[in-house]
């Protein structure tokens, strides 16, 4: 099978029952070894045992991005060869996105309190990222409100597109501007900063949660090819009813 | 396992991190549910696809 011919919903969804039950044990697999390791990480000199926040808050924060950024993808997919299962994935994606960037937010500012004394401080990092929060929202929101499902895809993929600015304001506004928010730690020029004691529960953690989402994803997306079946049938129904 | 003075802080994280994924996990469950429901009552009605196949059938 090759990759354009997962681009048929027919052959996505035989794939998708093929390998959602695999995808799913590797993602419980991986998240018990992460909670493991998290619960046995050191305690930081600094911070304490608050550091075992940053194991669910970087995968969540960095998740909130990539989802956003798949979407941006799917956007393309959407405008430049209007492809149905492009919008479909955008669509499956937005709510497991804003559901990341919640807990980004939360277990953020969770953190925030005991190590800056406050839980929100209205700077770019933080702003930002409630900005994609509400992002998300909106874009959730195109989706139901417009009834007919190719202009919702083509308002939604618009609004992602404009949307995606944000990202690389969130990922660089702790260089451009004064923030209670620690510069990048992981991704960064020169290597990681964080002791190995903390990075292997970090990254187990974060290719967990990214598995995680591609199983939420790819059932998320079935889900949505089915629900338009169900919507292609419905109308065929009632246009074969005696007037 | 000590996680110290701010404790209430990083059991909160982790369990609103668990209920969130379970939520997620319960909703993309029901929801397969209920659209399996409609295409079994649109089999079960006699609509079929342009292709022939049935409503409910995955291929």
């Amino acid at each position: 099978m090759t990759l354009i011919d997962l681009a048929n919903p027919t052959r996505f969804l035989t794939l998708t029952a093929r390998i959602l039950p695999w995808l799913a044990a590797a993602t419980a697999f991986l998240l018990l070894i992460g909670l493991y390791q998290s619960a046995v990480a050191p305690d930081d000199y600094q911070q304490g045992a608050t550091v075992k926040i940053m194991f669910i808050h970087v995968p969540n924060a960095w998740l909130s991005m990539f989802v956003w950024g798949v979407m941006s993808l799917a956007a393309l997919g959407t405008l430049v060869w209007r492809h149905p299962l492009a919008d479909v994935a955008a669509k499956a994606a937005a709510p497991i996105g804003a559901a990341f960037t919640f807990l980004a937010l939360v277990t953020g500012s969770l953190w925030g309190r005991p190590m800056w004394g406050t839980y929100w401080e209205w700077d770019a990092r933080l702003t930002s990222v409630l900005i994609l929060f509400l992002m998300y929202l909106g874009l959730i929101a195109v989706w139901r409100a417009v009834e007919d499902p190719s202009r919702a895809a083509r308002a939604a993929a618009i609004l992602t597109l404009v949307g995606a600015i944000n990202l690389p304001i969130i990922k660089f506004s702790v260089d451009w501007w004064n923030t209670l928010h620690q510069p990048a730690s992981v991704m960064r020029m020169g290597g990681p900063a964080l002791d190995r004691a903390f990075l292997i529960p970090l990254l187990v953690m974060a290719v967990a949660f990214s598995l995680l989402f591609v199983t939420l994803h790819l059932a998320a997306m079935r889900n949505e090819i089915l629900r338009r079946r169900v919507r292609a049938l419905q109308m065929m129904q009632a246009s074969q009813r005696p007037a | 396992m000590s996680l110290g003075p701010y404790a209430s802080f990083i059991v909160t994280s982790y369990l609103l991190a668990t209920v969130v994924v379970l939520i997620l996990i319960a909703w993309i469950a029901i929801d397969y549910r209920r659209q399996k429901m409609r295409l079994s009552e649109l089999d079960a009605s006699g609509v079929v696809r342009r292709s022939g196949r049935s409503a409910t059938e995955i291929r």
